[in-house]
Formats: C-alpha cells, sequence, structure tokens
C-alpha cells in the first residue's frame, strides 16, 4: 500500500509532530512503523517503568528529546514515601553506553543524583536542553557539572526542585565560552550565587531570552541583569525590595521601561509592595503572570497591578487578592485562558479569601477560560452551574475546597448537581479534581457526559462501589484514576480488568481494596503492575487477603516488574 | 522521616555537660534546659491548631509550593540545611538535615541516633556538642535561639569534654555550669 518512497513518506512525517499522531502513524502498517521509528526525534513515557530504556534505545536509534515522568500525581502531597523509585540513573547510563545523541532531557517527579547529572554532562556532546520538574535527589554540584560540561547548553531550567545548595559556585562554572544559553531558570536553588558570574554570563549570552533568579539576587542585580538582556520575553525576579527613593530603584524604573519584549513574568520570591509600581510599564504586554509565590502582596497591591495586564492569557495567583479582586481581573483580563488560585494559608479557614462569588465572576468576564485551578472556602451548586452556563470551553477545571466534604453551604446538598452541570456543558473536558460533599450521583453525571476526560482526581467522595463503576464504564478516554479516602473496594476494582490496560495508571488510597482483590487483579493481567505501598510496620505481607489495603497504585507496562522497588513495596 | 522517637536505651554515655547527674534513667541531654522550655512553650500554644488534625495530604498543595509559600503553619523550613556531623572517635562523619528539626531536643535526639554505636563503644565519658559558625568560630550549641542557629551553623563537632579544654570554650563551659547545676 505504499506507492511512495521511503524518503517521501518519511518527509511527510516530519510535519507530524505530536506524540499522539507519531504513535498513530507507527501503527499503520509494518513499512511505516519502521520508517516511522528512525526518523521519530522525540519521545514521551508518561511512566518510567512501563518501557526499558534499551527498548527505548532499539527502537528509536535516533533519539534527540527524551521526556520522563517517575512518581504518581499523588507523591506531590506527601503520599508517596520517600524512595518509592522514579530514578533516572538507569536511563542515563544506558543511553550515555549507546549512541543516542541526546541533546534534550525532561524530566518530572523523578529522583536525580548528581552522578546521573555529571554522566549525562558529559556523554553527549550536543547536549543543549535540560529540564527539571518537580524531581530531587540532587545537589548543586550535579547543576556545576551540567553547566561545566554542557559546550552549547541553550536551556537549563529547574522548576520546583528540591535542590540540597551546597552553595557552591555552580554558576561559575559556565565557561567563559558558554554563550549559547536561551533559558535559565534557578529560582527554586536556595543558596547564595556569586552575582559577578551571574552578570558576565547574561551579559555574554545574547539568544537569553528567559531569566528566572532565585530569592538572593537582589534588586540592584536585577537592574545590571536587565540593562544586559533588555530582549528577555520571560523575566523571573528574586528579591524585589528597595527603598522606592533610592538611585538604585530610578535606575530599575528606566530600565524596565526598555525592556517592553517581556511577555511572562513571575517569581518576586521576596518582595516590598511598594516597589510594584515600576512593573506597571510592562505589564500591558504581559500574557502571564505568576505571583503565586510573591509573599506580603495583599489584595490591594494585587489588584492596581491586575488593572495594567489587559493582554493577560495565564494568571497564576493567591488567594488574599479576594473575590473584589478577581472582579477586577474578569472586567480587566478578557483574553484570560488559564487562572490558578493558590491558598495563601491552607490550614486556616478562619480568612475567607476566595469564594464562590470570585469564581463566577471570572466566569462571565473571561469568554475565553479553558484551564482553571481554585482552591477556596466554599462553592455553592448555583455558581457552578453559572460557570457551566458562561463557559464551555474548559479543558482543565480543577477545584479544592479546603475542608473535604464541604456541602453547598446555602442549601446543605452535597456539589453532585453542580459538578454535573460542568461536565455536561464542557464537552472537551480532560482534566477533572473534584471536592467537597460528593455522592454517587456525581460519578453518574461524570460516566454520562465526560466523554473526552483523561484525568480524574477524586477524594472523600461517593457513597458505593457504584460512583467508581459509573466512571470506569463510562470515561472511554479515562488515562489516569488516582482516587483517596473513598468507599469504593474490591467489585469496583475488579468488575472491569481490561479497562486498566487502556490506561497509563491508578493510584487508590484509604479505599476499601483488600489484598486478595488486588492479588487476583494481578493475577489475571500480567501486563499490569499491581504495588501494594504498605508502611505499617507490622504488618507482615504473608497476612489475611481480606487485609484493606492502605495504598495501591497500578500501571500499565511492557517489561513487568520493576526491579528497584524499595522494601515496603509488594509486588504483586 | 521517622516519625517514632529514639526507641534506644539510654546509656551511660550520653550528649552532657559537665556536672550533670549520669543516673541511667534521666534522659538527660545536653540540650535539656532549652528543650524544657520548648516543650512548656508548645503547651502553651494556640489550641485550635494544636487540636486541629490535619490530614495529611490535603489541602493538594504540593510540597515544594507549601515549603516555599508564605504562611504555611505545618512548621516545615523552607529550605535544607545539611551540615557535616563528626564525633570524636566515630570513625565516619554524618551528615544531618538542620531544617528538618524543630529544636535542639530533636537535634539531640537525632544525633544520639546517628552516633548510637560510638556512644555505646566509646570510653565512659562526657560529650560536648560545638559548631562552627558563619565566621568560622567554634560555639557550644545552645546559646541562641533554633532558628539564629540553623542560620549560622555550618558544621558541627560532638567533642569529647577532655578536649574542651583545648578549645577556647571554656569560659562558656563554666557558664553553663552554673545553670545546669539544678
Amino acid at each position: 500500500m505504499n506507492y511512495f518512497p521511503d524518503e517521501v513518506v518519511e518527509h511527510v512525517f516530519d510535519f507530524i509532530t505530536s506524540h499522539k499522531d507519531r504513535n498513530s502513524v507507527s501503527l499503520v502498517c509494518k513499512s511505516w512503523y519502521k520508517i516511522e521509528r528512525y526518523s521519530r526525534q522525540r519521545v514521551f513515557i508518561g511512566n518510567c517503568y512501563s518501557i526499558t530504556p534499551q527498548r527505548l534505545i532499539a527502537r528509536f536509534p535516533g533519539l534527540k528529546s527524551l521526556t520522563l515522568k517517575g512518581k504518581p500525581h499523588f507523591a506531590d502531597f506527601n503520599l508517596v514515601p520517600h524512595d518509592w523509585g522514579g530514578f533516572v540513573d538507569p536511563w542515563i547510563k544506558a543511553l550515555a553506553k549507546s549512541r543516542i545523541g541526546l541533546e534534550e532531557l525532561r524530566l518530572k517527579r523523578m529522583v536525580v543524583s548528581d552522578d546521573s547529572l555529571e554522566l549525562l554532562s558529559k556523554s553527549f556532546p550536543n547536549f543543549k536542553s535540560l529540564v527539571l520538574v518537580s524531581c530531587e535527589g540532587f545537589t548543586t554540584d550535579g547543576v556545576a557539572a551540567i553547566a561545566a560540561n554542557c559546550r552549547f547548553l541553550r536551556e537549563l531550567d529547574l522548576q520546583e526542585n528540591e535542590v540540597e545548595d551546597h552553595r557552591g559556585h555552580w554558576l561559575s562554572c559556565f565557561p567563559e565560552s558558554c554563550t549559547s544559553l536561551v533559558s535559565l531558570n534557578f529560582a527554586c536553588l536556595k543558596g547564595e550565587i556569586n552575582l559577578a558570574s551571574l552578570e558576565r554570563l547574561v551579559a555574554r549570552s545574547p539568544n537569553l531570552k528567559s531569566l528566572r533568579l532565585n530569592r538572593v539576587v537582589p534588586l540592584d542585580t536585577l537592574q545590571k541583569l536587565l540593562m544586559r538582556a533588555p530582549q528577555l520575553v520571560d523575566l523571573g525576579i528574586g528579591s524585589y525590595v528597595d527603598d522606592p527613593s533610592s538611585e538604585v530603584f530610578s535606575k530599575l524604573k528606566a530600565v524596565i521601561q526598555l525592556c517592553n519584549s517581556i511577555r511572562s513574568l513571575s517569581g518576586f520570591l521576596e518582595v516590598a509592595p511598594c516597589c510594584m509600581s515600576a512593573i506597571y510599564p510592562i505589564c500591558e504586554n504581559l500574557t502571564f503572570l505568576n505571583l503565586s509565590y510573591a509573599p506580603g502582596l495583599q489584595g490591594n497591591d494585587l489588584t492596581k497591578l491586575v488593572q495594567h495586564c489587559r493582554k493577560l492569557q495565564r494568571l497564576w495567583i493567591l488567594d488574599c487578592i479576594g473575590d473584589k479582586g478577581l472582579g477586577v481581573v474578569a472586567s480587566t483580563c478578557k483574553e484570560l485562558q488559564e487562572l490558578r488560585v493558590f491558598p495563601s494559608d491552607p490550614f486556616d479557614a478562619g480568612n475567607a479569601a476566595v469564594t464562590e462569588e470570585g469564581l463566577v465572576l471570572i466566569s462571565a468576564g473571561c469568554p475565553k477560560l479553558n484551564s482553571l485551578l481554585y482552591f477556596c472556602h466554599q462553592m455553592t451548586n448555583a455558581a457552578l452551574i453559572t460557570v457551566a452556563k458562561n463557559c464551555t470551553n474548559f479543558i482543565r477545571f480543577r477545584l479544592c475546597i479546603l475542608d473535604p466534604v464541604k456541602a453547598d453551604p446555602v442549601t446543605n446538598q452535597p456539589l453532585d448537581e453542580g459538578f454535573g452541570a460542568i461536565v455536561r456543558s464542557n464537552k472537551s473536558l480532560k482534566r477533572l479534581s473534584l471536592s467537597g460533599l460528593l455522592t454517587d450521583q456525581v460519578f453518574l453525571y461524570i460516566g454520562m457526559y465526560a466523554k473526552r476526560l483523561e484525568m480524574l482526581s477524586i477524594a472523600f467522595a461517593g457513597d458505593s462501589n457504584k460512583g467508581m463503576l459509573y466512571v470506569l464504564n463510562g470515561c472511554k478516554k479515562l488515562r489516569k484514576l488516582e482516587i483517596r479516602d473513598c468507599p469504593f473496594g474490591d467489585v469496583a476494582l475488579l468488575e472491569d480488568m481490561g479497562k486498566y490496560e487502556t490506561m497509563r495508571s491508578l493510584w487508590m488510597s484509604s479505599c476499601e481494596v483488600t489484598l486478595g482483590a488486588c492479588k487476583t487483579l494481578a493475577k489475571k493481567m500480567p501486563s499490569l503492575n499491581v504495588e501494594i505501598i504498605n508502611e505499617s510496620e507490622q504488618l507482615e505481607f504473608s497476612l489475611d487477603d481480606r487485609l484493606l489495603v492502605d495504598k495501591m497504585y497500578l500501571y500499565r507496562t511492557l517489561v513487568g516488574h520493576r526491579k528497584d522497588k524499595p522494601e515496603y513495596v509488594l509486588l504483586l | 522521616m521517622a516519625k517514632e522517637g529514639l526507641g534506644m536505651e539510654i546509656t551511660e554515655l550520653r550528649l552532657g555537660l559537665p556536672g550533670g547527674g549520669t543516673e541511667k534513667n534521666e534522659k538527660k541531654r545536653v540540650f535539656s534546659e532549652i528543650s524544657e522550655e520548648e516543650e512548656t512553650e508548645k503547651s502553651n500554644g494556640p489550641p485550635e491548631l494544636q487540636s486541629k488534625s490535619q490530614v495529611v495530604g490535603w489541602p493538594p498543595v504540593c510540597s515544594y509550593r507549601k515549603k516555599n509559600s508564605f504562611g504555611d503553619k505545618d512548621g516545615s523550613k523552607t529550605s535544607k540545611f545539611y551540615v557535616k556531623v563528626s564525633m570524636d572517635g566515630a570513625p565516619f562523619l554524618r551528615k544531618i538535615d538542620l531544617a528538618l528539626h524543630k529544636g535542639y531536643s530533636d537535634l539531640a535526639k537525632a544525633l544520639e541516633k546517628l552516633f548510637g554505636e560510638a556512644l555505646r563503644d566509646a570510653e565512659s565519658c562526657e560529650f560536648v556538642p560545638i559548631y562552627e559558625d558563619k565566621d568560622g568560630d567554634w560555639m557550644l550549641a545552645g546559646d541562641v535561639p533554633w532558628e539564629m542557629f540553623i542560620e549560622s551553623c555550618k558544621r558541627l563537632r560532638i567533642m569529647k569534654k577532655a578536649d574542651a579544654k583545648g578549645f577556647g570554650v571554656l569560659q562558656s563551659r563554666e557558664a553553663l555550669n552554673g545553670t545546669l547545676k539544678e
């Protein structure tokens, strides 16, 4: 069925860039499989235990860019114990031994060691880009190795990692010959850096477009850096504290006027509210603003700033902006697509910062809204129904009511109807997180309407196995399901075991699943790894099959049991 | 992170300043003075915070954000403060993250856990915990508030009391001898 020579087909494939599409293309026939695999440069592996590095290397000899994800999502909330897994070391070792000319590595929730980073930096002469998100296990020594050895480094992007800071001189390890940097993000590093080195590095990086500083970089250094790099598109400010009447501050104001390419602003890891006015000139052009790590900015400060941001498409902010502040966002930011409102005080429900009112205002004012993460103190069905009427383009809808089982405070009803309305009117919904008081009914709605849903996060919800079954039966595109503290048990788990082969993973913790059911599942489905995480020291795994399992994580895999599991994980 | 306490039997060798009693059952620790203070503070703390049982992993704010946003009240520190700890007579140095500990008593427990073996094996003698601060001076641990201590401590050493004489901490030791008489 192949009317064209291979080179022509390959050329056509060059235009097919999405992972999904390339995966589909490779399944058409043997010939296309072969052409596709030799021409594939970018590979995404959503679960590092689903395949081995050896098989990856064997199939895609032309690999240049690899994305790997390790721990399950709930690891972000301390539900996965330390040392569970997700080690990148075997991947880097295998790639280093091979002929792969790796240029880009992107890792999320993985354990990375300094040795791995050093091996990485020395094994791939064309290495260009390292992006680490929510990783841990390395120190600034590893970062130094990357800086020192990757001669053509373009991107070093460290996002929200736990990095042991040796307060060394990693920044000074970039050789004078390194002039290729396009993106440098070290906001998550805590230690001191050599400011003079930083200035020199920025000065010799004419292609630098993205720079995110850490908290120790003071305002006067910021001013000097902006002088050197007025071409920046993305800026993360470290410390933003000074006396507004100082000369340094005047210089900063002047140089900011020149930075008319900045579209994305974040950081403010230390901030004096009185200095914020200097930022207003660049607000006009901002498309992304992230103030979620800025301590001490009150609702007024935030509102005043936002009023200047007419072109904003993505806003990440703390809930101290308040419902009123969100009203200002709604009337100013007509291009808004993504909103994330984080709790400034997750454990104190006394100070109700944002409620359903703020969300309703946003939904009314921002017709392009498609992605939401909203931490609030309360929500009503009426509000959610209104939001569902106003917004039908949601791709991501994550609502977190700080009290996990809170009912609608007006009617005292569960929030089933509200979420039902959301899924009914947002047909493109791919990701949903639920909270508040919820019965099996909400899952009936989800199973009925959320036909494109790929990821669902559930906590403290539902009444019976029916809830989980509605979801498993109805959501045909489901890839990731994570459940905690719900009354779902063996019947739901075992009803349709084949379903799990169509998904990436299932997490269930503090539910009603027994050891016996997990064993049954593991036995019947050899293509799944069923892991039991048990931290209780008294438990012996030979105990009763009727025992309720504390945490279960199962995922499909092509390579069977992993060899690196810690003692407290039982692989069935 | 281990949640349980030390679980170690108290031995004849323990971290303690000279002049303290050496009864077996007395879990006297170097920072006993300070730890007693800390405990009283805790029990007088705001009742709402104490009685509130926080569900693990809720609200679902990722741990990096929890540690790095202001207003988090769960007591976790913003960064790691790993320092080397050496103990006279122990063959290997250890590393400890000061940020993981809430105070001197917590630290003392952790040190006993790390060096339990060496403590047991050494000849019966007393130990003094000292630390090197940002200025390079060796200071007796326990004088300054905990937060100040973790900011300025660069390394820790558990020194044999007998060696203390040559170390210039003599003055402060005598001052403390007075306070520890009770």
